[in-house]
């Protein structure tokens, strides 16, 4: 039985459509990402999902139970770590995960012993009665994040969960989330960092306006939606070079700024022509996520 | 899709309220001198100051016909903190009910919980002014253990009637609004400080539908050794502000929070 089915999910508020016709489906064991930019509809979906917030129509079924029908029952068993930090910041990291503990309706009892172990999961060993408030922004995601796991939930959803945090934060998040995958959970992320889609999600979404543009897994969708090299060729002339020559050498041509970003299935010819040019400079490389997310949802700034 | 019929609370209120008691734990010493601390220098300012000119009040000395009006207006004062700043700032500030409503509680489990709490906290307040003008002497019969539960009542419809404001709030300063057109006059023509009959009948009329006027209506007599009048009427009338304050204080919430 999936994890996490969503069908035909659609809410509008005050007649923009945020979710529009949204079908996807986790399988179990995997690490599926909800990829999108501001306002793509990622956070909507969660919370309908949780049960949180009504949608106008569509089905989902959240670890085996109706959503809205039975969410309470469907919390039960998945841990969220939430975009915004809600810890208690009145509580110690241990406070914060036995009180937590206890909206699952397990005893004190139960929870004391487990602690420990989930404060040395998140890297936050002997922090027991540490005050949230002299934690970093690591540890409190860190901390989040074990206090998700208080009710050892068979599903995880994360909604933007290294947003804000340094690369060393953000590294440690990811290495605790492989790990929480090869003990056998499935996790859901939204995420608009396509290195962290890239490097953790067997399958991903790109989600635009509501609706989903592609499915697949991340070396798939790079494999079908574009072409396979790209040149990226900076400057004060780039534009100008790009309008009068570009075409000639590549499939595809996008300018952004400075920048003239040249996608090719093959970039030998491109490259002999820019020698030609040595006010150009030049970067060559794989075409990745990032390239289709940008071809997709296109270049304009989301606010 | 339908949305589903507002359920009712379950037990999982008591884990919301669990956690307000065990930050309160933390800070129940300061926490208990500022319930505290503000009524007995009225009581004891006018009380004494004001209660030195006049012969007597209802019957009874100034200050124990204060002291009476100041247990209903502490309970009172006590629950609106609770149901006003302190909600807000776990609803909105602080996004505590967002983390709560992750795990498997719902928002009304929430909203039961913290009426509860600020209902028992409002209680705590009360009662605390209850030992003090007992220790004074200005309790007269052992009938006043009936005030205990009038007081949790009483906290009951103002912490309802506070989550209301609460559910509309921007910011805190909403909440000046009520406390000035609302909480206060309310002191003034409940009869905390002075019988309400002093008050011209059309104000008097205005009065007596105030939920503080039957809160002040049942502890005075109590206090005093006497068994209130209309018993049943006032308690009818507090039970029916917090059970009317609380559906509509819902039904808001649900529409900022779950929409």
């Amino acid at each position: 039985m999936s994890p996490l089915v969503v069908a035909a999910l659609r809410k509008s508020y005050d007649g923009r459509e945020v979710v529009a016709g949204l079908n996807f489906e986790l399988q179990r064991g995997e690490c599926y990402g909800l990829l999108g930019p501001n306002g793509a509809g990622k956070t909507t979906t969660l919370r309908c999902c949780l049960g949180l917030t009504v949608p106008d129509s569509g089905e989902i079924t959240l670890a085996g139970e109706p959503v809205p029908a039975r969410a309470r029952e469907a919390r039960m068993k998945i841990g969220v770590v939430p975009q915004f930090d809600n810890l208690d910041p009145d509580f110690t990291a241990a406070e914060n995960l036995v009180v937590y503990g206890r909206y699952f309706g397990m005893k004190d009892a139960e929870i004391r012993p487990k602690i420990a172990g989930l404060l040395d999961f998140a890297g936050l060993a002997g922090k027991e009665d540490a005050n949230i408030r002299t934690l970093s922004g690591g540890m409190k995601r860190r901390l989040t994040l074990a206090r998700a796991l208080v009710n050892d939930p068979e599903l995880l959803l994360l909604d933007e969960p290294t947003t804000g945090l340094d690369p060393q934060a953000r590294h440690l998040i990811w290495e605790r989330l492989k790990r929480l995958q090869a003990q056998g959970k499935t996790i859901l992320l939204t995420t608009h960092f396509m290195d962290e889609a890239e490097r953790l999600c067997q399958r991903l979404a790109i989600i635009d306006d509501g609706k989903m543009v592609a499915e697949g897994a991340p070396r798939e969708l790079i494999r079908n939606h574009i072409e396979a090299q790209v040149v990226e060729v900076y400057g004060e002339d780039a534009p100008a070079w790009a309008a009068a020559e570009a075409q000639a050498y590549s499939r595809r041509v996008e300018v952004s700024g400075e920048t003239a970003f040249c996608y090719v299935g093959d970039a030998a010819p491109l490259l002999a022509h820019l020698a030609a040019w040595p006010a150009l400079r030049t970067l060559h490389r794989p075409a990745n996520l990032e390239d289709v997310f940008l071809k997709l949802t296109g270049r304009e700034l989301r606010d | 899709m339908k949305p589903p019929a507002h359920p009712l609370p379950s037990l999982r209120a008591l884990a919301v309220w669990r956690r307000n008691f065990l930050v309160w734990k933390k800070l129940a010493i300061p926490s208990l001198l500022g319930n505290l601390a503000d009524p007995m220098i009225y009581l004891f300012g006018l009380g004494y100051g004001l209660g030195g000119l006049l012969p007597q009040v209802g019957g009874v000395s100034y200050i124990a016909f204060l002291a009476a009006g100041t247990v209903c207006a502490s309970t009172m004062n006590a629950a609106s903190f609770e149901a006003l700043y302190s909600a807000f700032s776990r609803m909105h500030v602080q996004r505590t009910w967002e983390a709560i409503m992750n795990a498997p509680v719902t928002l009304e489990d929430i909203m039961a919980g913290e009426l509860l709490w600020a209902a028992a906290k409002a209680t705590l307040a009360g009662t605390a002014i209850l030992v003090v003008i007992a220790v004074l002497g200005l309790i007269a019969s052992p009938l006043a253990i009936w005030a205990l539960p009038v007081i949790f009542l009483t906290g009951l419809a103002f912490a309802a009637m506070g989550l209301i404001v609460t559910a509309l709030a921007p910011s805190y300063d909403f909440f000046m609004y009520y406390f000035t057109l609302f909480i206060s006059p309310m002191v003034l023509l409940s009869g905390v400080f002075f019988p309400a009959d002093q008050l011209p009948p059309l104000v008097q009329a205005v009065a007596a539908w105030l939920p503080l006027t039957h809160a002040v209506a049942l502890v005075r007599p109590l206090l005093f050794g006497e068994i209130p009048g209309g018993i049943a009427g006032h308690l009818a009338a507090l039970a029916a502000v917090a059970a009317v304050a609380f559906w509509i204080a819902m039904t808001l919430i649900r529409r900022r929070l779950l929409k």
